[in-house]
């Protein structure tokens, strides 16, 4: 068990995702950075599936109430256990009544907690992740007590650890495919957005991150369609907004691009003022 | 009746299906058709329907788009569409009055039509339900007489509460939930439109019927208790 000291600013458990469940509007959520969170998960030898704690820019403060193998991955805030620095990437052996901190950012939004068996949080339509109105709460609450799987002994894997892939948190290249509207675009807009580097705006959550930049837009808007994470939509305005892992699962506006799944991982380690650019496959 | 379709690839793991860009009954007909034929065959992710689409997600990246958009021609071609969509039509209240139709004055002066007139044609309709989006039990409803659309607001509220009943344009629907919203808002429904308490969260699914009833602030209160006690029961036309 853990028990949330302090809340943070934006902490959410999260699994791979909720899926089938598109035709009555549920967003699928997961991690943003899917990619760190399954590093955690393998160092530990979890399931796929096991659920991790997202910790978006540090601050939180957790104490472990079990002996408890953990991994963290992601973002480096400096993580400290009882005042003491400790790596990412690597499995470590954590003592009952440790207290598990962040400090400042070195790179990266958000850090995942994994634990060895997954956090055993409340199931709701077939997903663990933190969605407002699906799971009793949308982000962690100070007191809480979140209960972790059955702990299947590893053996001496504590030692796991794997380097940091540091392009993963500094590269500004989003690997995309062609939207289903891209084509609608003329050659100048297209080559604008291609070549535009662009700016995560401050409006950016795991629902959207809308960019800084406008384009020149002449389309009208389409008949509402499917979305998904990584889609990109070019608003009325000319501003671009790239779904997350959270959004809607149909919108109105024309949808140029589309990220990769590892490119949604890389922009959800991206905060305002950081630099992407769109790169075609 | 068989629609020019073209199939696109959409991200690493999807094809999305278009018809011809418009909202009808036979559209939506021949996509609930279509989506039937497909979920019998293919064990996809999710599919998800929009006016004039269909997105299949599958659970791996396509390798061989054009070897699966033909295979899907085919069952498109196949006969056996189901030509009826058997859908539910459900009975939805809603209280009209200005303590939850806050934006019904504005609709009237603008329309130029008494408020009486509004909800008589708002209530008159039979609506299609095309899909559920937006938030979780938001459903997409066609058949709003054009009599009565609205523009939507230059902007939108912050807050539009649980169980609004407005209009966008040439749009009507019920906010399934507290969201922010630009639509124009006419009443309330006590109805819980998403519900994660139940084994099934929505009601209604693509392809349903819903009428709007028109109920007193009374039995507004009295439909909202018996929700709350879990001994409502939700009207269905036969």
């Amino acid at each position: 068990m853990i028990t949330v000291l302090h809340p943070g600013i934006y902490c959410t458990i999260q699994d791979l995702g909720r899926f089938g469940f598109a035709n009555i509007g549920v967003p699928i959520s997961g991690p943003m950075d899917g990619h760190s969170a399954s590093i955690g998960n393998q160092l530990l030898n979890n399931k796929k599936s096991a659920a991790v704690l997202e910790v978006t820019f540090g601050g939180c403060r957790l104490q472990f109430e079990t002996d408890l193998t953990i991994c963290l991955t992601g973002a480096d805030f400096n993580p400290t256990i009882d005042g003491k620095l400790i790596g990412l990437n690597s499995v470590f052996k954590v003592p009952k009544g440790a207290v598990l901190t962040f400090g400042a950012k070195k790179y990266g939004v958000r850090t995942y907690l994994c634990v060895l068996g997954g956090f055993d949080t409340e199931t709701v339509l077939k997903s663990r992740s933190y969605y407002k109105g699906i799971t009793g709460h949308s982000y962690l609450q100070k007191g809480a007590v979140l209960t972790i799987g059955f702990n299947e002994p590893i053996e001496q894997k504590s030692h796991a650890k794997i380097k940091v892939n540091v392009q993963h948190f500094s590269t500004i290249k989003m690997s995309v495919t062609k939207g289903p509207e891209f084509e609608l675009l003329s050659k100048k807009q297209q080559n604008a957005l291609l070549k535009t580097v662009c700016t995560v705006s401050n409006d950016n959550n795991r629902v959207g991150y809308q960019l800084e930049e406008s384009l020149e837009n002449n389309l009208s808007p389409i008949l509402t369609s499917a979305v998904l994470p990584g889609t990109v939509q070019l608003t009325p305005s000319g501003k671009l907004i790239v779904l997350m892992r959270d959004c809607q699962v149909t919108g109105g506006y024309p949808r140029v691009l589309q990220l990769s799944d590892a490119a949604i991982s890389i922009l959800g380690q991206k905060s305002a003022g950081d630099k992407v650019q769109f790169w075609l496959k | 009746m068989l629609n020019q379709l073209t199939y696109k690839p959409f991200g690493e793991n999807a094809i999305l299906i278009e018809w011809p860009s418009v909202i009808n009954e036979d559209v939506l007909r021949d996509i609930v058709g279509y989506k039937r034929k497909i979920e019998r065959l293919l064990k996809l992710q999710d599919i998800i329907v929009g006016y004039n689409s269909l997105l299949l997600v599958y659970n791996f990246e396509i390798e061989k788009f054009q070897t699966k958009v033909d295979f899907l021609k085919e069952l498109y071609f196949q006969k056996g569409i189901d030509p009826t969509l058997n859908g539910v039509h459900w009975r939805i209240p809603v209280c009209y009055d200005s303590k939850f139709g806050v934006d019904l004055e504005r609709i009237s002066k603008h329309k130029n039509k008494s408020i009486e007139t509004l909800i008589r044609l708002h209530t008159e309709v039979v609506y299609s339900v095309f899909f559920i989006g937006f938030l979780p039990g938001f459903l997409y409803l066609g058949g709003l007489n054009e009599r009565i659309a609205m523009p939507r607001k230059a902007t939108p509220r912050l807050r539009v509460p649980k169980g609004a009943v407005a209009i966008g344009g040439s749009q009507t629907g019920v906010y399934p939930a507290e969201s922010s919203g630009g639509w124009n808002i006419i009443g309330n429904s006590p109805v819980l439109f998403f519900n994660i308490e139940n084994l099934d969260p929505c009601f209604a699914k693509t392809g349903d019927k819903i009428s709007f009833e028109r109920i007193s602030l009374e039995e507004h209160a009295t439909i909202k208790k018996q929700i709350e006690n879990n001994t409502y029961q939700l009207k269905k036309i036969e």
